[in-house]
């Protein structure tokens, strides 16, 4: 027997502590007030329009198009402000916070554009931030963390475990269970206690919605194929939402394959984990046999993270999405790729997308569309060292 | 080896409350579990728990987290944690595993509740693990006679508060404040509420933890509750090294105890 909070198959729930239940029942409650609340869905859609400059386009990508031999599109997530769909989410939560009264607002986060979203809409709405950041992380995104900052949040480096984002994530838990009377905590995936992973998903589904209006508008019917890359998977799921209905698109997830999926160095729980519990919902998770989390390894830091969001396992467990990984060196090949192809620097996250799209055959014609969720300014200090360019 | 409710069934009679000590399993060396814990039933522990470690303790605060983490680095296990405990479980007060939903999920619930009552253990407390999500460990646990012990937070709705009461056996874990664990300077003057509001849902013995770390608090605790939980404060003192500390151990425990007969 499972709560009713498992809305995917077996997996998600709520495995927290006793303190946190109460606020994650308000949060429900809330979420589904204004949810269905004419007046706040035109208020987000008009913060969409006015502030992350929605509709996001969807470019056809000529070149890559023609050396695959498919029709590829482009769904501009790296247009959103801020440089990646994240704000989408932040923005979202910030307006429930600050409709249930919270004043405080803290957040974790990997590559760092989580948090940069997040101390974005505190600085709009003029709410404390408070940023969770493992100190691994920290090193290596260091340009978000200065966004961060100059954007007036705190930034805590997370020191204890593997000082990334799943560390980063027991630190803001344990931040909420302590403030909890005045904070929200603005979880930056669709992960989590239940509602974050339906909460997440709503704020999301607006990438999806778009692409669907928008590939009927230039082909004329539905994509034989949507590409997105999963750490959490908030990209994906709000890519995929509006398609998981259509039998006839096929869903295809790319997880981190890091050093490869046989060295067990990756972030890759969909392809080589196991069902188990961590952050609140249980979904797939990388752990070894006694049930200790393991050690994530990826060349992105926002995919660096062994668990997923549970909507993931279960599209993976019926068959409806198909997850696959690619590695560090096909992520960064498809960096350079996709930047000298179509004029296009992603995120190293969204590279794991479009080495997919690379390495995958296509039937001549096939219409195909990939989520680039973020763009790859961020990386750049990284990316400079390993290549060398 | 008593029961949970003889232990404190003993202790009512005698007009004390329960001293209840919490220790990390391989924190220190799992070889010197047992002559700590005997430490502790010497001392005057009327309840031992054991925590099992997790790599991602979300309701601990720095000294438990830390703790974990140097048991997780010496490859403490949950099997071994259970071996260790099996041949020594008998002499010993009343022990309690202490963890999180993910150790005992792995090998299933079932297989899980087995092996540790076959290790003499009388109930689990899972950190992370609510009443509403409970249906499948409770059965098991039962089939086992293993004692499932809830929590119930300052934060918690009266509805919550019946909830825990009612899955619970044993007692009743009264969280003593919003937050992780950790030692604290006073104990929150509304723990006497909330353990109050247990009690009209049940009649399980309340033990109250989360900052317990002198005997002035035992005593407060005392005054309002069963038993009182202390676990950064002794995890401290035995991470100072094992033997050396083994006498400030047993003075801080006896009186720890002495404030529970006041």
């Amino acid at each position: 027997m499972h709560s009713t909070a498992h809305e995917f198959g077996p997996y998600g729930g709520r495995y927290v502590p006793e303190t946190l239940v109460p606020a994650l029942d308000e949060l429900s409650e809330a979420l589904e007030r204004y949810w269905n609340d004419p007046e706040f869905r035109e208020e987000l859609s008009a913060y969409h329009r006015n502030v992350i400059g929605r509709p996001t386009p969807l470019t056809f990508a000529s070149r890559i198009s023609e050396e695959l031999g498919a029709r590829v599109y482009v769904k501009r997530e790296d247009l959103c402000h801020t440089g990646s769909h994240k704000l989408n989410n932040a923005l979202g939560q910030a307006l429930l916070a600050r409709k249930m009264g919270k004043t405080r607002i803290i957040a974790e986060t990997g590559a760092g554009q989580h948090g940069v979203a997040t101390a974005t809409v505190c600085a709009m709405f003029g709410m404390e931030c408070v940023v969770y950041m493992g100190e691994e992380d920290v090193r290596r995104q260091e340009i978000n963390v200065f966004r961060m900052r100059l954007l007036g949040a705190e930034v805590v480096p997370v020191s204890s475990g593997t000082k990334t984002l799943k560390d980063a994530t027991n630190e803001a838990m344990r931040d909420w269970v302590t403030n909890v009377h005045n904070t929200h905590y603005i979880v930056g995936s669709c992960v989590g206690p239940h509602p974050y992973p339906l909460m997440v998903r709503r704020f999301q589904q607006v990438i999806g919605e778009e692409t669907r209006v928008q590939i009927v508008e230039k082909e004329g019917r539905l994509p034989d194929a949507v590409l997105a890359c999963v750490g959490g998977g908030s990209n994906a799921i709000g890519i995929f939402s509006a398609f998981v209905p259509d039998e006839s698109v096929q869903l295809i997830g790319v997880e981190a394959g890091g050093r490869g999926l046989e060295s067990g160095e990756h972030a890759a729980p969909l392809n080589a984990g196991s069902p188990g519990v961590l952050h609140g919902a249980l979904s797939y998770l990388m752990q070894d046999a006694h049930g200790q989390v393991l050690p994530t390894h990826s060349i992105s830091a926002g995919l660096d993270y062994p668990g997923v969001g549970p909507e993931h396992s279960y599209l993976k467990d019926s068959g409806r999405a198909l997850y696959v990984s690619a590695t560090d060196e096909e992520a960064l090949d498809a960096f350079v790729w996709l930047s000298r192809m179509e004029g296009l620097i992603p995120a190293f996250e969204s590279a794991h997308a479009f080495a997919e799209l690379r390495k995958r055959r296509w039937e001549p014609g096939s219409v195909v569309v990939v989520n680039l969720s973020g763009r790859g300014d961020k990386d750049m200090a990284v990316a400079h060292q390993l290549l060398g360019v | 080896m008593n029961t949970l409710a003889q232990t404190f069934e003993t202790l009512a009679d005698k007009n004390e409350r329960a001293l209840v000590c919490f220790v990390t399993a391989g924190d220190p060396d799992l070889d010197q579990l047992p002559e700590i814990l005997r430490t502790l039933a010497e001392a005057g522990c009327d309840v031992i728990e054991v925590g099992i470690p997790f790599s991602d303790p979300i309701a601990d605060g720095p000294t438990i987290q830390a703790s974990s983490q140097r048991a997780l680095d010496r490859g403490v296990t949950p099997q071994a944690v259970l071996d260790t405990l099996r041949p020594i479980a008998q002499d010993l007060p009343p022990i309690v595993l202490m963890t999180y939903t993910n150790i005992a999920m792995r090998p299933g619930f079932v297989e899980f509740a087995k092996q540790a009552r076959e290790a003499g253990v009388s109930g689990v407390i899972l950190s992370d693990m609510i009443p509403e999500e409970a249906g499948e460990w409770i059965r098991a646990a039962r089939d086992e006679a293993l004692d499932t012990i809830f929590l119930v937070a300052p934060t918690s709705t009266e509805r919550r508060v019946q909830l825990a009461s009612e899955a619970s056996t044993g007692f009743v874990y009264c969280v003593s404040r919003t937050g992780v664990t950790g030692a604290g300077n006073e104990v929150p003057a509304d723990v006497v509420q909330t353990v109050a509001r247990v009690k009209t849902y049940c009649t399980l013995p309340v033990c109250v933890g989360f900052g317990i770390s002198t005997p002035d608090h035992v005593r407060m605790v005392s005054s309002v509750a069963e038993g009182a939980v202390v676990g950064s404060a002794l995890v401290d003192l035995l991470a100072g090294g094992w033997p050396e500390n083994a006498s400030r151990v047993r003075e801080f425990v006896s009186a720890l105890k002495q404030a529970t007969r006041s």
